[in-house]
């Protein structure tokens, strides 16, 4: 969980939750089922072009639109490592803590120049993203959810 | 402090709290809807045996009802089942309506109080002065659970109307206009209030339709100061006593303000793709729609379908266009029809469907198909929020959408009454 090794897969601003989960598909229930249709609402290919391990990188205001928790477990079951965007919205933000899936805000992500299809590091505990061997360091996450993040999310918390 | 820090800071126990600061609440009123099977498998896995308070407990089912395929029909029944197994008698079965409107029309929302649900749009109970917010499957575990979860105090953000709104404009325009002009993320985290001279004028309905639509901005809550209509609407549902007392302390600083002269908003409308996609109705005239739906938690009440009825009276539905209408709830339904509505619609040729989302999400009941226009009264246009990838949804004011239905293409409403 510490570091996150993987290809970038970009998408632009106000990627809203319809987008990254169609409604059509709410009723679906299992997790590997709903792993499946990852993005399919901004890029139906997504999910056979994804490798697993791989991290989304965004504008502002991903996750706008519904409370739809299908939104996070949809990325987590696709591999989604981590999801880096300039804001996110409020409840797809919650989502994610519960559900263990990092999100990182970074205002200023323009400046680091992240290309679809280059590869990624990111070392969430000292807040370093790495591409294309230049290195950009970010606030680490709060320690409450770094430690949440760590712990496998809100249910394994719970259980130990 | 601003009356929504007060209900927090009440709610969890502080004498005070400021923006930022993290607390964790009791909740008053907990919500599930029908999406939201999660919620009970969730409870499980964190191993809830029994809910914590199963009379502030809810559920609704509004986004699949009745059940369009059998996945749905067996997710009704689990949640039926869960609801038996743990004492939660607020459970409200199909055609009941869309949850945010039942939890009102049945006496679960007052000033101060805090509700949670499981739906973005619960920021539409700031109308009433209650704090609502919508939150995911585990936060709703983890209130049903435990009864409280945390929140993070948020900024408030003020938007003040003045003026006096020009025939032919709703609320949805004066929304429309104002999440075109300070665009989809301008509201992140923050709560916003709506006040000003125009919103003091506006019937608790149209009240509802500014907040509801502040989630589009990505508001964690919206808030409309009390006042002796909103009391009055609250009276129609048993609601006579304030929760917590609301009111905001004159030396409270808002993060931010925003003024718009109401009297210069027209009929508006947001483009096909996004809500912040903001253009005149006057501009778009004459494109041609296939469907147009009028419902939902945004547009689906008393006040829309009267408007509709109004204009629609005598006049027919043009051919090659289809007109969807679902009242937001059972006790509008019977409203409208009781009024009439129902009779001088379906005459002039609409369809009517059983109180609850219908075609908002996609789910059934009006779902549009590849390249199809849509005009409708809720509140997204996201790519594929009610159908195809490829259809095309404009958000607009239940008058834009019933003027256009006489003629099948985008149509001012102020056209008409010229007449
Ligand atoms: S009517 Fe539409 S916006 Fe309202 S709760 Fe239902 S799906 Fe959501």
């Amino acid at each position: 969980m510490n570091t996150i090794h993987g290809c970038i897969y970009t998408f632009g601003n106000n990627i809203d939750t319809d987008q990254i989960y169609p409604g059509r598909y709410l009723e679906l229930t299992e997790h590997a089922e709903i792993g499946q249709h990852a993005m399919e609402g901004a890029d139906p290919t997504f999910h056979t072009r994804f490798a697993k391990g791989g991290v989304i990188v965004a504008g502002t205001n991903f996750g706008c639109g519904s409370s739809r928790e299908h939104a996070v477990i949809t990325l987590k079951n696709a591999g989604v490592a981590a999801v880096v965007a300039k804001s996110f919205a409020r409840i797809f933000y919650r989502n994610c803590i519960n559900l263990a899936l990092p999100a990182i805000m970074i205002p200023e992500l323009d400046e680091y120049r992240l290309a679809d299809g280059d590869d990624i590091d990111i070392n969430l505990f000292k807040g370093i993203i790495k591409s294309k061997g230049v290195s950009h360091n970010f606030p680490p996450l709060p320690g409450n959810i770094l430690e949440l993040i760590e712990k496998g999310g809100v249910f394994a918390l719970y259980k130990s | 402090m601003h009356a929504i820090e007060k209900i927090l800071a009440q709610a969890s126990g502080k004498p005070s709290v400021t923006a930022g600061e993290i607390v964790t609440a009791e909740v008053d009123v907990g919500e599930v809807n029908d999406l939201y099977l999660q919620v009970v498998k969730s409870f499980y896995e964190l191993g809830g045996t029994s809910v914590a308070h199963p009379e502030r407990t809810t559920f609704v089912f509004d986004h699949y009802s009745p059940a369009p395929t059998i996945k749905a029909a067996d997710n009704h029944k689990q949640m039926r089942e869960f609801c038996a197994k743990m004492g939660i008698k607020a459970l409200f079965d199909i055609g009941k309506g869309v949850c945010h409107q039942v939890l009102i029309e049945h006496g679960y929302v007052a000033p101060g109080s805090l509700v949670v649900e499981t739906d973005s749009h619960t920021t539409t109970l700031g109308a009433l002065g209650a704090f609502g917010t919508g939150v995911g499957a585990t936060d709703m575990a983890l209130i049903l659970r435990n009864g409280s979860l945390w929140f993070r105090v948020p900024e408030v953000m003020r938007i003040i109307f003045d003026g006096d709104l020009k025939p032919g404009v709703m609320a949805k325009d004066l929304i429309l206009h104002v999440i075109g002009v300070l665009k989809q993320d301008a509201a992140i985290y923050k709560c916003v209030e709506f006040s000003g001279s125009t919103v003091s004028a506006l019937s608790v309905e149209e009240r509802l339709v500014l907040c509801n639509m502040s989630v589009e901005m990505g508001a964690k809550c919206a808030y409309i100061q009390p006042d002796q209509k909103t009391w009055e609407y609250l009276a129609r549902y048993g609601v006579t006593r304030a929760v917590r007392e609301v009111s905001t302390d004159p030396d409270y600083r808002y993060s931010e303000e925003h003024r718009f002269d109401a009297s210069a908003i027209e009929p508006s409308a947001a483009l096909p793709g996004s809500v912040d996609n903001l253009a005149l109705v006057k501009d778009q005239r004459g494109t041609h729609i296939d469907q147009i739906f009028i419902g939902t938690c945004t547009g689906g009440r008393l006040n829309d379908l009267r408007t509709a009825a109004d204009i629609l009276k005598g006049k027919k539905v043009a051919e090659g266009t289809r007109l969807v209408i679902i009242p937001a709830s059972e006790v509008i339904f019977k409203e409208a029809l009781a009024y009439g509505y129902v009779q001088t619609l379906t005459e002039s040729g609409a369809v009517f469907s059983t109180p609850g989302c219908g075609p908002c999400l996609g789910a059934h009941e009006g779902i549009i198909a590849s390249g199809e226009v849509c005009l409708t009264t809720s509140s997204r246009n996201f790519p594929g929020r009610m159908g195809s990838t490829d259809g095309r949804i404009y958000v607009v004011s239940p008058a834009t959408a019933a003027a256009s239905a006489i003629s099948g293409t985008i149509t001012d409403p102020r056209s008409l009454s010229n007449n």
